[in-house]
């Protein structure tokens, strides 16, 4: 579970005073926090671990990564489900 | 995509192996750290490619393995209790303690919720003022930084409703207790590629000083493991021990410095069990006297829990690269992924679990002529 998994920045936004994005990964997006990578860019690849970008990448090492860890069956953490605002439970991506 | 292919070209392979049969002149133990890198090579059968007399020996690098059966009791029994929304990865849901695990609590009525994000459990305490929301904060130095600004931002915003029961754990102790034990083998250290994402690799420098092993910072790509490998062999057949870094295209020396500031702030190190091995010294964080108001070690009070792991089982020798899965009489039989009895089985991550998954209970032991499908075959 230590395994940081690349996606691509599509939005970046402000929320409850933090610096959030929403990072495609294949098919699926999620939120991740960009508290610890501030300059990140829409458009910019990140290495995202539970929800957190903790390192820039090139999109070329996202692509290859990211494909080695589908083969590997570590992408399972981003099937969670997502929690809404309202703190229910919406179905995983 | 020629670039996909770059990573496992079965070329390239070739030639690091190459390159390790022409400058290896005698054995050598080399352990991988991180359970990313246990399951690459396994997948891969990257340890059959290399020279006769280079072993690969699997490490204690996965956080969901080694958190002590006590603290997984611990956690149960916060659960079970009515006014409490325990969160966690998915990870932890199957590992089971002394009497069943998350899941059962789950089916039994508990609300266990898994998480994406440590910062999911905000939202559920936001919308549920009424309930306790725990977070069942493990990991190792990777997963520190979103843990730790779970803490930092309820504190933050006065959510008095949510507590993290924390069981981290610390790379470079363990390092230095495995190299400590008077039957210590490993001779090198492939280390933990995303860890040092997280944290640089300076911490790693007076180890290798102090114990003359080299540790070289790894990637889990095929490839990457293999050129970790060789490097580690090169320093050992030229008598250096230093830190080296295979993995800079993501990582460098200093790490990421707004993570470990925030880390500092909320944990401390302190001591730390880790199951199957036992107590290391200052091998954990620990919340911060600052953020008790959220510890749910001190919030609950749950009674100290004695557990007992089956005496059969050798993970603790397996964790410090004494023993392997195949030596053990319960591999793949007692002991399964389905019933594990201990801490290499309870992960995919672990060592006996990635074996298993990957067919190794069934072949003869001391076989090693396993087909490498993955390299080059792409």
């Amino acid at each position: 579970m230590c395994l940081a998994i690349p996606g691509k920045v599509v939005d970046a936004f402000d929320q409850n005073g933090m610096r959030m994005a929403k990072v495609q990964f294949g098919g699926i997006i999620r939120e991740a926090c960009l508290e610890y990578v501030p300059d990140t860019k829409v458009g910019e690849y990140v290495l995202v671990h539970v929800g957190f970008a903790i390192s820039k990448v090139d999109e070329e090492e996202a692509a290859r990564t990211y494909q080695l860890l589908e083969e590997m069956d570590q992408l399972t953490e981003l099937m969670a489900p997502v929690v809404n605002e309202r703190g229910g439970e919406e179905e995983g991506p | 995509m020629k670039y996909l292919d770059e990573y496992r070209d079965g070329k390239i392979a070739r030639k690091i192996v190459d390159e390790m049969h022409r400058i290896q002149t005698q054995p050598w133990v080399i352990m991988e750290v991180c359970g990313g890198q246990t399951h690459s090579i396994v997948k891969n059968g990257i340890d059959h490619l290399l020279p006769e007399g280079v072993e690969l020996v699997h490490g204690p690098g996965c956080p969901v393995c080694v958190t002590p059966l006590e603290m997984i009791d611990k956690a149960h029994a916060i659960a079970r209790r009515p006014e409490v929304i325990f969160c966690s990865f998915g990870d932890m849901l199957r590992v089971p303690g002394s009497d069943g695990d998350l899941f059962t609590i789950k089916s039994q009525g508990g609300d266990v919720r898994v998480v994406y994000s440590p910062l999911d459990c905000l939202k559920i305490a936001r919308a549920n003022p009424e309930k306790r929301i725990v977070f069942f904060a493990i990991g190792f130095e990777t997963t520190a930084p979103a843990n730790a600004m779970l803490a930092w931002r309820a504190r933050q915003e006065g959510l008095k409703n949510v507590s993290l029961l924390v069981s981290h754990v610390l790379v470079p102790p363990a390092l230095a207790a495995i190299l400590s034990s008077p039957l210590n083998r490993v001779q090198g250290f492939l280390g933990p590629g995303h860890v040092c994402a997280v944290m640089g690799y300076e911490e790693y420098e007076p180890i290798s000083e102090k114990f003359r092993v080299p540790i070289v910072i790894t990637g889990f790509e095929p490839l990457d493991i293999l050129q970790g490998t060789l490097m580690t062999i090169r320093q050992l057949e030229t008598r250096r021990a230093e830190v080296e870094n295979e993995y800079s295209r993501i990582l460098d020396r200093a790490g990421n410095l707004p993570a470990q500031k925030l880390v500092a702030s909320v944990f401390s190190t302190g001591d730390r069990k880790w199951r199957g091995i036992g107590m290391i010294p200052n091998s954990g964080y620990h919340l911060r006297p600052e953020f008790e108001d959220h510890d749910a070690e001190r919030l609950f009070d749950v009674a100290q829990i004695d557990t007992q792991e089956p005496a059969i089982c050798i993970s603790g020798e397996i964790l410090r690269g004494l023993k392997k899965p195949r030596d053990c009489p319960a591999f793949g039989t007692l002991c399964t992924p389905q019933r594990p009895l201990g801490a290499t089985m309870v992960s995919a991550e672990g060592a006996c679990a990635a074996y298993y998954a990957y067919g190794r209970h069934l072949q003869g032991s001391g076989s090693v002529d396993v087909p490498v499908h993955s390299i080059g075959a792409a």
